[in-house]
């Protein structure tokens, strides 16, 4: 998926053979989602899938799920997320990539999840997920992960941070990679400044908010209200 | 000139990089170039912290003086990225990229605006009360791999 990705834990016996295998079983989850999903490979299934060479009905099962997911999240945004996008030569694609991330951590977040008395915090290229089980004897919850937000306008700097125990924080901007988020709407790449966070119960669905409500139309942020349950966002300006 | 000043006083990276970007593209740091923030700069207010972290996750006992690891090569569709950092008393104190794509103008651009924007990144966040940022996807992402298993080496 070409994004650097880090796993932080945080407990008692961190050395712990338990630990190790979990972590090594979150990574394992996440190349697995490369093989299959990254566009850069050019055997993945998806690379063949966006080529005609893979039939959607003929693909792992995994894919199936994420084709699935995609769709639902088209008719949960209306239309806002969208999985087609334009490549290089400007031919409209599959392109699940945006779903795919956060979809990945969350399956790798599973296995750490598991750790007994253990919390974590995985970071994929900026999209965070966190969670675990109380760290020390007697406390009842561990302590919260502090997730800085990016400011949007300077990027050394952070604008905002959310204390969070269990969940996903995703965000949605031009900052890092330039107009490289997709209206499908307007059928252009969205020039908007600034950048959009979700935070919720779920990575994947954070992400798929974060980046429907950053290129979507003005409405967006009422529907999102009304039925993305449990979530919240955070709009930041960026320059004029 | 005052420009070029404040690159001095800044991280090694930028420095490499920027004159790095000026050479292939042959123009001066222009309209477009990083923001350079001088060590020191505040940062965002952020809140006091009430709950305190229990102890780093993987760290071994910290050597006595800095020590650099180099990550691995990472391919981009660029070309191939690697870092290296600097670790003393336990935190990044610099970052370096020793290989990255370098074949066209284009790439210069990149590397000239991004690259160095991500080094000051690293070292500032280093000392920020907070456990990990959340922005928008890097596209320097052979950079930020690298880094990850340099980081990695170090036991951070």
């Amino acid at each position: 998926m070409g994004m650097p990705i880090s796993i932080h834990v945080r407990g008692a016996n961190l050395d712990s053979t338990p630990v190790a295998l979990g972590v090594e079983a979150a990574f394992d989850l996440l190349r697995q989602a490369d093989r299959l999903f990254s566009t850069y490979q050019h055997d993945s299934e998806i690379s063949r899938i966006r080529r005609g060479e893979l039939d959607a009905d003929q693909a792992d099962p995994l894919v199936r799920e994420v084709i699935r997911l995609c769709q639902q999240a088209r008719e949960l945004t209306e239309g806002a997320f969208t999985d087609r996008l334009p490549d290089d030569e400007g031919v409209p694609r599959f392109e699940p990539t945006g779903l795919v991330k956060g979809w990945a951590a969350d399956r790798a977040a599973c296995r750490l999840a598991e750790l007994p008395g253990a919390s974590f915090c995985l970071n994929a290229g900026g999209d965070v997920v966190v969670g675990g089980t109380a760290s020390d004897a007697g406390e009842k919850q561990a302590a919260p992960w502090w997730v800085g937000i990016e400011d949007p306008r300077d990027r050394t700097r952070i604008a905002e941070i959310v204390e969070l125990c269990h969940g996903g924080v995703a965000t949605s901007g031009t900052a890092a990679r330039g107009a490289h988020l997709y209206d499908p709407g307007t059928q252009t790449f969205v020039e908007r400044t600034g950048s959009v966070t979700v935070v919720g119960p779920n990575l994947m669905w954070a992400d798929v908010w974060a980046t429907a409500l950053f290129v979507g139309p003005a409405s967006l942020p009422r529907r999102f209200v009304r039925v993305a349950d449990g979530y919240r966002m955070i709009s930041l300006r960026g320059h004029r | 000139m005052r420009r070029i000043v404040f690159v001095m006083m800044s991280t090694i990276t930028a420095v490499v990089l920027l004159f790095s970007y000026r050479t292939s593209t042959n123009s001066a740091l222009v309209a477009g170039s990083p923001v350079v923030q001088l060590p020191g700069s505040p940062g965002s207010a952020s809140p006091p912290r009430s709950s305190s972290k229990s102890g780093p996750a993987t760290s071994k006992s910290s050597k006595s003086g800095p020590a650099t690891y180099t990550g691995d090569s990472a391919d981009t569709r660029w070309g191939p990225v690697q870092v290296r950092i600097t670790v003393q008393g336990g935190k990044i104190s610099a970052s370096e990229a020793v290989q990255y794509p370098q074949n066209n103008g284009r790439d210069a651009q990149i590397n000239g605006f991004a690259l160095p924007i991500l080094s000051q990144e690293v070292v500032q966040q280093q000392s920020a009360s907070i456990d990990t940022v959340s922005g928008a996807t890097v596209t320097s992402d052979g950079y930020l791999q690298s880094l990850q298993s340099a980081i990695d080496q170090a036991h951070l």
